[in-house]
C-alpha cells in the first residue's frame, strides 16, 4: 500500500515538473557576514548586489528574482551550515558572496556536490584556483596571491630593500604574505601571523617589527582590523619612520574611520572607484545616490559584477536553468560589462585582469579619497591555473 | 508499576515513533532539510545524554564536555585527511581517544568539587581546544573538510542521508538504553548516592572516587561517539565545536529537557534546536499579517527570548520538560481518578 | 632589549586590565557565592556606553565617566531584578541563569546598537607615543591604562582595608551568615558590591575599547581569563586577583611575543605560526590546572569553605 502511495506521489511530482518550469523565479543565495565588526563589508556587498538588481529592473534574464541573504558570522562552520540550508531548504539556483577564504573552503563541498553554480564575490584561496576548481565555481574577484604580488612588484620599482610582513593567520592571510614574498626582490626580515579574527591588539607584532628595523612593513588586515592596525601603528610611533605598504587594508569602508592615518599609504587592487569606464561611472554614481553618505568599495564592485555575470548567463540560455552545460558555457563567456573594464576568465574560472596602485590623497574639499595612480599589472593571471584540471 | 499510561510516557513513545518515521515523511514530499536538521538533533541528543549521565545523575558539573565532540570529530577528520577512511579504524580511535582524555581529566578533576570542578574541567577543555586550533596541518582555526565519510562494509553507506540518519538514531536509542540500565544498576545507585551525599557513601564503604571516574569515562566515550557522528554529518570539523560556549549549549539541553531522566536530554535537544530553527520562522509567520516588514526584522532577534526563558526555567521549572510532563501527568491522573 | 621592555609593559597593561575584571568577579563570588557568567556582558556594556556617550558629548573622558555611572546603575538593576533570586542556590543554577543573561544582553545590545559594533576613537592627546626611557617610545594610551588601573587598585585596597564597608566585605567573604546575623543590611551590601563589580568590569571594557573594537560577544572571550585569574588568585581575595592577573598578563603577552620564535627553531614557519598562539593561550589553562591540583583554594584564599 505504502509503495503504491510512494509511486503515485512520485508520478505526480514528475508530471508537475515541466509545468512548474514555466513561471519560475530565479533564486539566488548570498552568504556573507552581517554581524560583528566586519558586518560593514557584508552590508556593502548586499547594497551593491541590490543596486545591480535595480539596474536590471529586478529581473534576471527577464525572470523575477529572489535573493536570500544569510549571515556566516565570519565562522567557517556557520557559513557551511547556511550554505547547506540555502541549497537543501531554499533550493537556490545560484549562490554568491563569501568574503572569507576559510568560510569558502568549508562551504565549497556541498555546493559542488549539488551542482549549484557558485559566483565567488570576494574570497580567493589558492586551492579553489588550483586543484579544487570546478565547472560550477566562478569568481568575480581575484586570487589571494595576485594583489600582494602586484604590491611586491611595485615595491621593487620603488627600490625598497627589506620588508617585515604582518597578517592574520588564516587561509587568505597566509596567501597574501606569500604573494608579496614571491615577487619582492628584497629581503624579508620577518613575518608575523596574528590570531584571526580574535586578535585586534597588534602591540607585540609592531614591537617586533620595530626591533627588526626593516625598510618597510607590509600588512593585510581587512575590515575593522585595518582601522585598528593603522591607529596602533601611529600609537607605536612608526608613522613617518617606517613606510607602510598594504593590500585590502585601506578601502572605501575603512577609510572614513582611518582618515589621516591612511594618508600616503599605498595599496594595490583590481578596482578603484575612479576607474574611467562607463559601467563603473554609473555604478559609483547610482550607489552614492541610493545610499547617501556612502561610497562603494571593491567588495561591492565584485558583488555588482556577480549579478551581471549571472544575468548574462541566464539571458544566453533563455532562462533554461536545467541545462547545466549550456549555463556553464554561457558563464565562461563572461559576456557582460564589468566595472573593472575588461573582464575574461582563465581556464580555472578566475578572472584575468589588471591590478592598479591606489593611493590616499586629500581632495579639494579636504576629504580623504582613494585615487588610481598607476597600472602595476596588466592582464594578470593567477599562478595556480595550471593546477586546475579543467581546460 | 502504576501509571504506565502517563502523559509523560505517551509523549516519549510519540517522540520515539515520530523520529523513527521521519525519513518516510521526508520521502513523501516533505522538506529534505528536515532530515539534515533532525540528524543533527539526534546526534546532539546523544551528546547531551552522555552529559546527563554525569551531570543529572552524578552531580558532576562538567563545563568541558564539548571537548569530546571535538576529539571524536577530529579523530575521524585527521584519519580521513591522512587517507584512512575505514570506519572500523576511525570510530574505535575516536572512542579510545575520548576515553583516554576523560580518564586523565577525570583523575585530576574529580579530586575537586563544586565551582572548582567546573573551572578545572573548563580549563582542560580549553587546553584541548587550543591544542587542536594550533595544528596547522589539520587546518587550525579554518577547520578541516572531510571528503569521504567513514567507510564500513558494503550494505552500509553513510553518505546516504537516510541510512546515516537511521545509524545515528539506532546509536541514540542504544545509548539511552545503556544509560537506563546503568543508572538502575548498583553502579548507578552509588553514583546517585554520591551526588546527594558523598561523605555518607564513603562512610558506608564505597570508593566513590573510582565509581565517579568510571562514570566520567563512560560519559566522555559516548560523547566522543557523538563527535565522530557529527564529523560525518557535517563533512567538516573545526575547533569551534569544542569552544566552552558549546559546552554551555549542552548543559542547557540537559537542564531544559530534564535531568535525571534518560529521555530528558532528548526532549532538551529537540526543544532547543527546533526552537532555534522554528522560532524566527514562527514569529515571521504570525507577525507579518499584523506588523508586516517589522515582523521579519523582529524574527532575527528571537534569541532575546531565549535568555529570560532560561532564567525562568531555572527559577520555576527546575526539572525541565520531563518534570513538566510529569506534573501535567499527575494532574491528569488526579482528575481522572475523581 | 627595547623589545623586551615594551613587551613587559604590554604584559603589565594587559594584566592590570584583567585585574579590573577579575576583581569584580572575585568580590561577587567571594561575598555572595554567586557564579556570574554575565560579568563579561557588563564589560561589553561599559564599552558600548562609552562609545555612545563619547560620540554624543564629543569628549572621551566625559564619555568614559558617564559610561561608568551607567554601568554601575545597570549592574545594580540586574542585581535587584535577577541576581537576588539566585542567592543560596546551587552553582549549576547560577551558571544556567547567568548564561541566559549573556544571551539576553547580547541580543539586547544587537537590538539597540545594531550588529556591526562600534569604535571608540582616542582624543589626540592620548593617541601618540611618549618617551619613557631614552630611546624607548611607548604608547601614551597604554601608559594611561597602567596608571589608571594602578590608581583603582590602590583605591580598592583603601576601600577594602580601611573603610567600614570594606570591613563588611571582608567579613562577608569569610562568614556570610554571621554578618547577616549581626544585623547588617545584607541586601544593600550585596547590591552595592555587585554594582561595584559591574563598574569595574565596565571600566575595563571601555579602556580596552580603543585598542580592540566594541562588538557583541567581546565579553565571552575575556570572561574565561577572568575566571581563571579568580581561581588562581583565590576566590574572594582581591590581592590574589592582582597577583594572578599580572602574572597571567605577563605569561600571555610574553608567550605570544616570544613563543613563535622559540617554536620556529624546531618547527616549520607555517606550523610555528599556527601553533604558537594556541600553545601560549594554553599555558594559562595549564597554570590554572596545576594550581587547582596543588592548592585547590587558590593562592590567597579568603578562607571560606
Amino acid at each position: 500500500m505504502r509503495k503504491t502511495l510512494l509511486a503515485a506521489s512520485a508520478a505526480l511530482v514528475f508530471a508537475a515538473g515541466p509545468a512548474m518550469a514555466q513561471q519560475k523565479t530565479i533564486k539566488i543565495g548570498f552568504v556573507s557576514t552581517f554581524s560583528g565588526p566586519t558586518a560593514v563589508i557584508g552590508n556593502d556587498m548586499r547594497d551593491s548586489f541590490e543596486l545591480a538588481l535595480d539596474h536590471l529592473g529586478r529581473k534576471i534574464g527577464g525572470l523575477p528574482v529572489e535573493v536570500i541573504y544569510e549571515d556566516d558570522q565570519q565562522k567557517p562552520e556557520v557559513g557551511k551550515q547556511k550554505t547547506e540550508k540555502l541549497i537543501e531548504s531554499d533550493k537556490v539556483d545560484f549562490i554568491s558572496g563569501y568574503i572569507w577564504s576559510n568560510v569558502l573552503l568549508a562551504s565549497i563541498k556541498p555546493v559542488v556536490d549539488s551542482k549549484t553554480f557558485l559566483v565567488i564575490a570576494n574570497a580567493g584561496p589558492s586551492q579553489v584556483a588550483g586543484e579544487l576548481c570546478s565547472p560550477y565555481v566562478f569568481s568575480t574577484s581575484w586570487q589571494n596571491d595576485q594583489t600582494p604580488q602586484a604590491m611586491g612588484l611595485y615595491m621593487n620599482q620603488k627600490g625598497v630593500k627589506s620588508v617585515f610582513l604582518i597578517g592574520p593567520n588564516y587561509a587568505a592571510g597566509k596567501d597574501m604574505l606569500a604573494g608579496v614574498a614571491s615577487t619582492f626582490k628584497g629581503k624579508v626580515v620577518g613575518q608575523e601571523l596574528t590570531t584571526w579574527p580574535a586578535q585586534l591588539d597588534f602591540s607585540a607584532e609592531l614591537s617586533k617589527a620595530k626591533a627588526a628595523n626593516p625598510d618597510s612593513i607590509f600588512v593585510f588586515y581587512p575590515g575593522k582590523a585595518g582601522v585598528q592596525f593603522l591607529s596602533q601603528y601611529e600609537q607605536a610611533g612608526l608613522k613617518g619612520k617606517i613606510p607602510l605598504y598594504t593590500a585590502y587594508t585601506i578601502d572605501e569602508l575603512s577609510l572614513p574611520l582611518q582618515k589621516e592615518l591612511a594618508l600616503g599609504v599605498p595599496g594595490t587592487q583590481e578596482w578603484v572607484n575612479d576607474l574611467p569606464n562607463e559601467a563603473n561611472k554609473k555604478f559609483v554614481a547610482d550607489y552614492i545616490k541610493k545610499y547617501p553618505g556612502h561610497k562603494p568599495s571593491f567588495y561591492g564592485a565584485q558583488s555588482y559584477d556577480a549579478v551581471n555575470l549571472i544575468n548574462s548567463a541566464v539571458v544566453a540560455t533563455k532562462g533554461n536553468l536545467s541545462d547545466k552545460e549550456a549555463l556553464r558555457k554561457a558563464m565562461e563567456k563572461a559576456n557582460f560589462k564589468s566595472v573593472r573594464g575588461g573582464f575574461k576568465f582563465g581556464n580555472n574560472h578566475m578572472p584575468i585582469q589588471n591590478f592598479y596602485l591606489q593611493d590616499v590623497v586629500k581632495d579639494a574639499k579636504g576629504d580623504f579619497v582613494l585615487k588610481t595612480v598607476a597600472t602595476v599589472v596588466k592582464d594578470g593571471q593567477d599562478d595556480f591555473h595550471a593546477k586546475c584540471p579543467m581546460k | 508499576m502504576t501509571g504506565w499510561l502517563s502523559v509523560r510516557n505517551i509523549m516519549i513513545v510519540a517522540l520515539l515513533a515520530a523520529l523513527l518515521l521521519l525519513p518516510v515523511y521526508v520521502e513523501l514530499g516533505g522538506n529534505r532539510f528536515l532530515l539534515t536538521l533532525f540528524t543533527r538533533i539526534v546526534i546532539l541528543a546523544l551528546a547531551a545524554g552522555s552529559l546527563n549521565l554525569i551531570l543529572g545523575y552524578g552531580g558532576m558539573m562538567s563545563f568541558g564536555h564539548a571537548a569530546y565532540i571535538g576529539i571524536g570529530g577530529y579523530a575521524v577528520g585527521i584519519l580521513a585527511h591522512e587517507g584512512i577512511f575505514s570506519g572500523f579504524v576511525q570510530w574505535p580511535v575516536a572512542l579510545a581517544a575520548s576515553a583516554l582524555f576523560a580518564a586523565v581529566i577525570g583523575a585530576l578533576s574529580l579530586r575537586t568539587r563544586g565551582v572548582y570542578f567546573i573551572m578545572i574541567t573548563l580549563a582542560f577543555a580549553q587546553m584541548a581546544y587550543y591544542i587542536i586550533a594550533g595544528l596547522a596541518r589539520y587546518g587550525g582555526d579554518d577547520g578541516l573538510t572531510i571528503y569521504k565519510r567513514s567507510q564500513f562494509v558494503t550494505p552500509i553507506d553513510l553518505s546516504n542521508k537516510v541510512q546515516f540518519y537511521y545509524v545515528c538514531l539506532a546509536l541514540l536509542y542504544g545509548s539511552i538504553y545503556l544509560i537506563w540500565r546503568l543508572v538502575n544498576s548498583r553502579f548507578g545507585l552509588v553514583i546517585q548516592g554520591s551526588r546527594s551525599n558523598d561523605t555518607r557513601m564513603r562512610a558506608i564503604g564505597f570508593p566513590t572516587y573510582r565509581y565517579r571516574l568510571v562514570c566520567f569515562v563512560i560519559a566522555g566515550t559516548l560523547c566522543g561517539l557523538a563527535g565522530a557522528l557529527l564529523a560525518n554529518h557535517t563533512d567538516f570539523v573545526s575547533p569551534g565545536i569544542m569552544y566552552w560556549t558549546r559546552s554551555g549549549d549542552l548543559i542547557i539541553m540537559v537542564v531544559l529537557g530534564g535531568m535525571a531522566s534518560p529521555f530528558g536530554p532528548l526532549f532538551g535537544a529537540v526543544a532547543l534546536l527546533l526552537f532555534e530553527e522554528m522560532l524566527p520562522f514562527v514569529i515571521k509567520l504570525v507577525g507579518t499579517p499584523f506588523f508586516g516588514e517589522a515582523a521579519a526584522r523582529a524574527s532575527e532577534y528571537w534569541q532575546i527570548i531565549m535568555g529570560p526563558l532560561l532564567l525562568l526555567v531555572v527559577l520555576f521549572a527546575r526539572r525541565g520538560i520531563d518534570g513538566l510532563l510529569a506534573k501535567v501527568g499527575a494532574k491528569v491522573r488526579a482528575k481522572v481518578s475523581t | 632589549m627595547t623589545l623586551i621592555i615594551e613587551q613587559c609593559l604590554n604584559g603589565l597593561q594587559f594584566g592590570l586590565l584583567l585585574f579590573l575584571l577579575a576583581a569584580g568577579l572575585t568580590l561577587v563570588f567571594g561575598i555572595m557565592d554567586l557564579v556570574n557568567l554575565a560579568h563579561g556582558s557588563l564589560y561589553m556594556i561599559g564599552a558600548y556606553f562609552a562609545a555612545t556617550f563619547a560620540a554624543w558629548t564629543g569628549s572621551f573622558v566625559l564619555g568614559a565617566v558617564l559610561a561608568l555611572v551607567a554601568t554601575l546603575m545597570v549592574g545594580m538593576a540586574v542585581e535587584v531584578i535577577a541576581m537576588r533570586r539566585l542567592y543560596g542556590r546551587d552553582h549549576l543554577d547560577h551558571v544556567l541563569a547567568t548564561f541566559g543573561l549573556i544571551l539576553f544582553f547580547d541580543e539586547s545590545v544587537r537590538l539597540i546598537w545594531g550588529p556591526e559594533g562600534m569604535s571608540l576613537p582616542l582624543p589626540s592627546w592620548l593617541n601618540r607615543s611618549v618617551q619613557i626611557l631614552p630611546g624607548i617610545n611607548y604608547s601614551a594610551y597604554r601608559l594611561a591604562i597602567i596608571v589608571v588601573t594602578l590608581v583603582v587598585a590602590v583605591l580598592l585596597y583603601v576601600l577594602v582595608m580601611r573603610t567600614r564597608m570594606g570591613m563588611l566585605i571582608r567579613a562577608g567573604a569569610s562568614n556570610r551568615e554571621m554578618v547577616g546575623a549581626l544585623g547588617v543590611n545584607i541586601k544593600l551590601l550585596y547590591t552595592l558590591v555587585f554594582g561595584l563589580g559591574a563598574a569595574l568590569a565596565g571600566l575595563a571594557g571601555l579602556m580596552q575599547a580603543p585598542i580592540l573594537t566594541v562588538q557583541i560577544g567581546m565579553g565571552e572571550n575575556i570572561l574565561i581569563l577572568a575566571f581563571v585569574i579568580t581561581v588562581i588568585g583565590g576566590i574572594g581575595s582581591i590581592r590574589g586577583a592582582l597577583v594572578a592577573a599580572i602574572f597571567v598578563g605577563f605569561v600571555d603577552t610574553l608567550g605570544r611575543a616570544f613563543f613563535p620564535d622559540l617554536l620556529r627553531m624546531v618547527l616549520s614557519k607555517d606550523a610555528a605560526s599556527t601553533a604558537a598562539p594556541a600553545l601560549s593561550s594554553m599555558l594559562i589553562y595549564l597554570l590554572m590546572a596545576i594550581v587547582l591540583v596543588v592548592k585547590p583554594e587558590g593562592l590567597f584564599s579568603a578562607g571560606q569553605k
